[in-house]
């Protein structure tokens, strides 16, 4: 379903003896475009587009959530141009991590801001803690003051944890989300009542 | 038993890894896939897939149950754990074993031997092996202790007999009484962590009841196991670790690598041979590596990791001192088969097709020089913020056989969840000697380009340009250093990052 390396190799060697400085090849399964490189040698620009194959067509009512499907599609010329899309059967969090990230960073929980409350939403999508470690004391709690860069949370993303500072000096007003769960791009963590 | 069909219980680069070689041999796979990875590279190399649950790690990749169930609905005669997520997860062999499927690791017994830290340090003193004075400690504060009356000499000489299943733990001694003989600073650590896990280092004398009590509270909490242990901390120490195959009955190792530019305890650099090692630590350090992979028996491939003191690596009597065993393939395994020409993988099927060992150590010659970089999704201009996203372009050195290698999962269209590890690509290169490995690199990784999240990749242009990096035997100090921008020491870790303490997947280093 692929190019292997030596495959690539091959092609090189053939390559290198004629006089073309680029070679794009496009099958339904495999895009490849190779290019001669500055210094010489080459580089490679690949994409594999076959389709994942499931093991079982669409297991009915089984526990395995239903394969997600992806189409990668190219434009003609020019820098390739990818689309994933997902089609989730579960809207699970990782469907709604990939919705909400379109919207990009910065993306405000308007609808969870109650009258006068400012919300802290997650820089990162990324699972919810409200502790530094487990064991350890939550970082605030509700009712507790807090300034603008208390540490209110961690959200950790990419197995990296990252501090979530409240913004906003105030008075922790709720805390929206259960320790673990996982917050997509923009959630709201947890509204603080501003300082009068 | 001859494998047919593998299930690849892992994602990412090490999944492409496992499937190329499996194609190569004939061996058909089938990828376990969450639902956050059914349109990856990966999946779409495997020959099929097979869902196991949704994005989050726990509800899949880390799923003990749905790897089994997986592997069973898929046929498979063996599961490939790659590394991180369940490959040292002796639940998942034993689960594996009693379904009918071939777990591609060593036995559980091993797993739980090299997976307790604390044993593995046993079982490193037992192999004749240095390690750095220390010893388990009280966890104080009157916290019940949960392991059993210390064995004797017949139970220690009984494990050795039996091979690794238990280990002859050492009475756990006041921490304070512990601490006086081997001096101050001190590394607590956490028999249930590793990978650089469930570590805290304690200056002051003052501060150590509290920070044992607390590591060890922490420890219980994500481990599910109280024990800790204290080690002497070396200011400046290399990491350099030994690679080993075996069969269960014999051992051989594939030379040394060094790892020790590392961002809290992350590595992103990796050679092979460690460079500016005298002679006589090297085959110290080869020899101790195969005398503990004797003692536990072991079967398959694993790595024994060493902290080697950076002042005296050079020098004939360098010291080295036992760290852990990661009973698994490992991130940068590929500079050890650039200079070794053995696919570690394809030993892997091998040995669990019941094989024995194919090589014999004086089959393995090693050849040149060969350096790995650790392409990650990450932003070093914000601290290292990893960066989540989709891939638009994806632009890579061809691959070169004996030169330049790209192994890598992400092409334009790949999306790279928030849910998992950074590690974008590993781009390896080899040359005769660690110069031409490193003018090597330096001009693949000027053809890399990658665009859709933000990467490390110019942090790595840096560090191959650096004249430290480049006299080699750098300590595991250094990238701190570079990044502070001079010798400003170890940054120290703030509380909750992942070198203090990792609620994800743990390490895969």
């Amino acid at each position: 379903m692929d190019l292997t390396n030596e495959d690539v190799a091959d092609i090189l060697a053939l390559l290198d003896s004629l006089p073309y400085d680029s070679l794009d090849v496009e099958t339904p399964r495999f895009k490849l475009t190779l290019r001669r490189a500055p210094g010489g040698g080459w580089t490679e620009e690949s994409q594999v587009l076959a389709d994942p194959v499931p093991v079982t067509p669409s297991p009915d009512g089984a526990s395995a959530p239903s394969p997600v499907t992806a189409n990668v599609r190219q434009e003609r010329g020019g820098v390739a141009q990818a689309a994933a899309t997902q089609a989730g059967a579960n809207a699970g969090p990782g469907t709604a991590a990939a919705a909400s990230r379109t919207g990009g960073p910065g993306t405000a929980d308007d609808a969870d801001g109650a009258d006068g409350m400012a919300g802290v939403t997650t820089p990162l999508p990324g699972t919810f803690y409200r502790a530094p470690r487990p064991g350890a004391p939550p970082f605030v709690e509700a009712g507790d003051v807090v300034n603008a860069d208390t540490v209110v949370a961690i959200v950790e993303t990419m197995k990296l944890m990252n501090s979530v500072h409240a913004g906003t000096p105030g008075r922790v007003a709720r805390i929206c989300l259960e320790n673990g769960e996982f917050a997509p791009l923009g959630t709201t963590l947890m509204l603080i009542e501003p300082e009068p | 038993m001859s494998l047919r069909r593998v299930l690849v219980a892992n994602r990412g680069e090490i999944a492409v890894r496992v499937i190329r070689t499996c194609r190569r041999l004939g061996i058909e796979t089938v990828l376990a896939a969450s639902d956050a990875d059914a349109g990856s590279l990966p999946a779409r190399l495997a020959d099929l897939v097979t869902g196991i649950g949704p994005g989050p790690a726990t509800a899949s990749y880390l799923d003990v149950d749905a790897v089994v169930r997986a592997g069973v609905t898929a046929g498979a005669d063996a599961v490939h754990p790659g590394y991180g997520f369940l490959s040292e997860n002796a639940r998942l062999a034993r689960a594996c074993a009693a379904a009918g499927i071939v777990f591609i690791g060593p036995a559980p017994e091993t797993l739980e031997a090299t997976g307790d830290k604390l044993a593995a340090r046993e079982h490193a003193i037992a192999a004749g092996l240095p390690v750095l004075p220390g010893g388990h400690v009280l966890p104080g504060t009157g916290t019940a202790r949960t392991e059993a009356a210390p064995p004797g000499p017949e139970a220690a000489g009984a494990v050795a007999a039996n091979g690794p299943a238990g280990a002859a733990a050492a009475p756990a001694l006041p921490a304070a009484e512990v601490a006086d003989r081997i001096g101050f600073p001190v590394l607590v650590k956490a028999a249930g962590g590793g990978g650089g896990r469930g570590l805290r280092v304690v200056r002051d004398p003052a501060l150590l009841d509290d920070a044992v009590a607390v590591a060890s509270a922490e420890a219980a909490a994500a481990f599910g196991d109280p024990r800790v242990y204290l080690e002497r901390y070396v200011e400046r120490g290399r990491h350099v670790e030994v690679q080993l195959l075996g069969d269960g009955e014999h051992v051989i190792h594939l030379g040394d690598r060094d790892c020790s530019v590392q961002r809290r305890y992350q590595k992103l650099i990796e050679e092979a041979p460690a460079p500016y090692l005298g002679d006589d630590l090297r085959e110290r350090l080869r020899a101790a590596a195969v005398s503990l992979g004797e003692r536990l028996n072991y079967t398959g491939a694993g790595t024994v990791e060493f902290l080697v003191d950076a002042d005296s690596a050079g020098t004939c009597g360098g010291e080295f001192y036992f760290l852990e065993v990661n009973a698994r393939i490992q991130v940068e395994h590929p500079v050890t088969e650039a200079v070794t020409g053995v696919d570690i993988v394809a030993e892997q099927l091998a040995i669990a097709e019941g094989r024995p060992l194919r090589l014999k150590q004086a089959d393995v010659t090693l050849t040149g020089h060969a350096i790995e970089v650790r392409v990650n999704a990450e932003d070093p201009g914000i601290d290292f913020r990893p960066s989540p996203g989709t891939i638009t372009r994806a632009v890579f050195p061809a691959a070169a056989p004996g030169g330049v290698r790209v192994d890598t999962h992400i092409q334009a269209g790949a999306t790279v969840p928030p849910y998992y590890d950074s590690l974008l690509a590993k781009v390896i290169a080899q040359a005769g000697d660690r110069g031409g490995a490193i003018a090597l690199l330096r001009d693949a990784l000027d053809r890399c380009v990658i665009d859709g999240v933000t990467t490390n990749l110019d942090l790595h242009r840096g560090l191959l340009a650096d004249a430290e990096f480049a006299a080699g035997g750098v300590d595991t100090g250094y990238l701190a250093r570079r990044l502070a921008g001079g010798d400003a020491g170890r940054a120290d870790r703030r509380p909750g990052w992942r070198g203090d303490f990792d609620l994800g997947e743990g390490g895969d280093g």
